[in-house]
């Protein structure tokens, strides 16, 4: 009997399924394991990742010209290399290469860091920029950045920089040390090894890459020949969770032992656990509106003044951003050298009217404001929109996928926008040199900095934020980032709002993870449990 | 003669249908007002990288002969590359494919196994008791958010009772253990003999089977349930009761038989749907399947993953029409002649 025989399976099966409940095991004791959202990732290779996550992973696999530590997330140092002396034109910076050896026991020589950085402007993926920016490119970077012998490294800069900021930009992910004999045995069709380096390994970093599975997970093993010492723990896993909700569940079961991407309820409702810890640490995101200043109202001084007193900043922070944001009113993030932590602006509608009945608005005007679908972005629309219809203000949120609303942006078609901006180094110049300065502001110009793209014409501002690349003695250098980032904050198209805070949460008896604000400051060499 | 005119017809037929379903979906891709440069050299790139990759995507060429030229790398089998994990089309199906087909057979193992016989049941006490009870139950399968059960799934059963595994196909501990041949862990852990990742994969799989499961049962069961009331109306069930046929043998042997059809069709369209991927069940399950890589991808722009993703779910509901043609010719004895 076809059905009988149906029964008799469906009855197997249902008993199986309620058999199946095996005990559930906490986390492998050597292994640190994370739920992560990482789908951002498109590439492990250090001179092509320019995703969070990637970055993140690049850390903590590769060492870099200059890094911070684990134990030292303020002062830049010499990593890969021991030393540096800088000649007295301040173009040329000589490196003395440190006693380190590769994962595959290979010495790191000086040869391997040269070609490293040489690989980064001659492939110039997405983060090319940041070495090419220093007057390299294809054809002359064999001379300029090249080894004088096994352990010593000489690179010459041509554009007018600095030697603070030069060391900044070797403090990047790009400037991650690959081994070039393995890199080179992959090498396809002159790919310089890209095409393998995506999903394989070749650094001397804390950890070895074992596997990445896209969407899926990252296994990462400990590399006992790290110079800085052995890692604390064996292996960290990192899994793809997507839903918050999800990571939750399992941080609380202990099938693993941090969450990364919880939401401020879920952190909430987490408080009365005492076997997990939440602790914030600021990120280097900052969020920020946008006007558009080929919009002639917007352009208005009085009304951009006026912006910037319609905002609930206070109201927001305190209650659906709470804990994941903080008010932030200049461009470069608290938490670095060199950042203004003033906030002169709070929500004051009466001042704003007066501003607007200055500019010739008094019973304002009718505006459109792209915003991303999705937490946090929307939310924040929202507020904004209630704050500025309270001056007459009447905003129109366009809500759309984050890709649809930077593609809007950067064709300079929005009116209002709202985003954020995170560093892609360590130094201040790399927001200054997006939010206050515009080379070019015609509609066909090469470079789209978020100056171009509100159409913020600014030559003067332009050359200050010039001079303060350029500029040798650190303390007045960071003395010029602070002025850039009070004229920015004062009168320009931006409303900066918030700095973006994390919230890992941890098993209580995880120790040592360490989030910088930056992705490429998250450690777990020094993780136990 | 007829034979090969009919497999020529066919493979007309469905050569045009995949041109079709490409062009659609191709013009779609690139309508949407999403950049797809940016996934791949992200917000800040030089002017220059972002001219380079434009070019390397074709995305200067007019639409045509993007689609074009998409087409012949296709014929030659190269999908191309996603923006979205940076590893060929191809070999992200082969992983994403595989975990989506393994939860989709057990969750329609399940909707068929237990639905097929409550419609029965429902049909054959049609407004009492056991009738309503399965009505409601279906009811309730239809129509809450797969989403919402499925958290509570993982509340109850994971968290609470700890009956199952969690989210995911595997546990860390069995990470890379395993090298994957068909893709499908359940299977390849048993041609392998590795008994304990198999149940660990099994304890992985159960949960969200079971959710997807339900709501398949619910629709197999309603489908069921109104195609044997049908039946039960028929004169040849009054002749059967009345040559003094046991009831079970009326209903199950006589009834039944006539209801394997359309049943068929129920059941593959439902497969079908879930082998498409089912994107709420897969986020919350953090199962990397096939639904939410179309997904993510379309929201990227990613035009390659799409495409490929189509023409995947394209083979499968040709594959699937095919085979419950078969079926029908096996079932019904009016169909072989």
């Amino acid at each position: 009997m076809r059905i009988g025989t149906g029964l008799r399976v469906g009855a197997a099966a249902a008993a199986l399924a309620l058999g199946a409940g095996s005990a559930i095991a906490a986390t492998p004791a050597d292994t640190f394991v994370m739920a992560k959202q990482i789908d951002d990732i498109i590439t492990l290779d250090p001179q092509e990742s320019f995703e969070f996550s990637g970055n993140e992973i690049n850390a903590n696999t590769y060492e870099r010209v200059m890094n911070f530590d684990a134990t030292d997330l303020v002062n830049l140092r010499p990593a890969a290399a021991e030393s540096y002396s800088v000649s007295d034109d301040g173009k040329t910076i000589t490196f003395k290469i440190r006693e380190a050896k590769f994962a595959s026991g290979a010495p790191v020589t000086a040869e391997d860091v040269a070609f490293s950085l040489q690989r980064g402007v001659k492939m110039n993926k997405s983060p090319g920029f940041i070495l090419t920016q220093l007057g390299w490119d294809k054809d002359n970077v064999d001379k300029l950045v090249k080894a004088l012998d096994p352990k010593t490294l000489q690179i010459t800069i041509t554009e007018d920089f600095g030697p603070a900021f030069v060391l900044s930009t070797l403090s990047a992910n790009i400037a991650s040390v690959v081994e070039k004999k393995v890199v080179l045995q992959h090498e396809k069709d002159g790919d310089l090894g890209n095409g393998w380096l995506k999903t394989n390994y070749a650094g001397s970093g804390a950890f070895t890459l074992r596997s990445w599975k896209p969407n899926e997970s990252v296994v990462l093993e400990a590399n006992p020949t790290f110079w800085r010492g052995a890692p604390a723990i064996k292996r960290v896993v990192i899994r793809h969770v997507p839903e918050p909700a999800t990571q939750r569940l399992l941080l609380e079961k202990g099938d693993v032992d941090m969450a990364r991407n919880l939401s401020a309820d879920q952190v909430a409702g987490l408080a009365g656990n005492k076997d997990i810890v939440v602790e914030s640490s600021p990120k280097a995101e900052v969020y920020y509106l946008a006007l558009n200043q080929k919009d002639e109202r917007l352009r208005h001084p009085k009304v951009r003044q006026a912006m910037r007193w319609l905002v609930d900043y206070q109201g927001m922070t305190e209650s659906f951003l709470k804990g994941r944001f903080k008010v932030h009113q200049a461009f470069w993030p608290s938490g670095f050298a060199g950042s203004l932590t003033d906030t002169p602006f709070r929500l004051d509608v009466a001042k704003a009217k007066a501003l607007l009945a200055e500019a010739g608005y008094p019973n304002g005007f009718e505006v459109g404001l792209d915003a991303s679908n999705s937490y946090p972005s929307i939310n924040v629309a929202q507020s904004v929109q209630a704050t500025m219809g309270q001056a007459g203000i009447k905003v129109n949120i366009i809500p759309g996928e984050q890709k649809q609303v930077i593609t809007k942006y950067r064709a300079r078609n929005h009116q209002m926008v709202f985003l954020y901006w995170s560093p892609d180094y360590v130094d201040p110049h790399s927001n200054a040199d997006t939010f206050a300065r515009n080379p070019d502001n015609s509609d066909n110009a090469k470079s789209k900095p978020l100056a171009w793209r509100n159409a913020w014409e600014i030559p003067e501002l332009t050359k200050k934020t010039d001079a303060a690349a350029r500029e040798r003695d650190p303390a007045k250098r960071l003395q010029m980032y602070l002025e850039l980032q009070k004229i920015v904050q004062e009168d320009s198209p931006f409303v900066v709002m918030f700095q973006a805070q994390d919230q890992p949460a941890r098993r209580a008896n995880v120790t040592g993870f360490v989030a910088g604000p930056f992705a490429d400051q998250t450690f777990y060499r020094l993780v136990r449990k | 003669m007829r034979v090969t005119l009919l497999v020529f017809r066919t493979l007309g037929t469905l050569a045009l249908t995949f041109f079709g379903l490409l062009a659609v979906t191709f013009v779609i891709g690139r309508v949407v007002p999403i950049d797809p440069v940016l996934k791949i050299v992200g917000d800040r790139a030089l002017p220059e990288v972002y001219e380079r990759v434009r070019q390397e995507l074709g995305l200067h060429l007019p639409i045509w002969q993007q689609f074009l030229l998409y087409l012949q790398k296709v014929l030659s089998g190269d999908f191309g590359r996603s923006a979205l994990t940076g590893q060929p089309v191809l070999a992200d199906i082969a992983r994403f494919f595989p975990a989506t087909v393994e939860l989709a057979t057990a969750a329609t193992l399940l909707g068929v196994l237990l639905g097929v016989p409550a419609g029965v049941v429902a049909a054959v006490h049609r407004d009492r008791w056991p009738d309503h009870l399965v009505r409601v139950f279906g009811l309730v399968g239809y129509s809450v958010p797969v989403f919402w059960l499925g958290l509570m799934g993982l509340v109850l059963f994971y968290a609470k009772l700890g009956w199952v595994e969690g989210p995911g196909r595997l546990g860390v501990a069995f990470e890379d253990l395993l090298e994957p041949t068909t893709g499908l862990l359940l299977l390849d852990a048993a041609l392998s003999g590795e008994w304990e990742i198999f149940a660990n994969a099994l304890g992985h799989l159960i949960l969200p089977a079971s959710v997807l499961g339900y709501f398949s049962l619910a629709y197999i069961s309603r489908m069921t349930r109104s195609f044997m009331l049908a039946e039960l109306r028929q004169e040849y069930v009054t002749t059967a009761r009345v040559k003094g046929l046991p009831e079970w043998r009326v209903v199950w042997r006589h009834a039944f038989g006539n209801c394997m059809v359309p049943l068929v069709t129920v059941v593959a369209l439902s497969y079908g749907s879930l082998l498409e991927g089912a994107v709420l069940t897969e986020t919350v399950f953090a199962w990397p399947g096939l639904g939410r890589y179309i997904t993510d991808s379309l929201f990227n722009a990613d035009m390659n993953a799409v495409l490929g993703g189509t023409i995947v779910v394209g083979c499968v509901f040709i594959g699937l029409n095919l085979f419950s043609d078969l079926l029908y010719r096996l079932l019904d004895p009016r169909a072989r002649t």
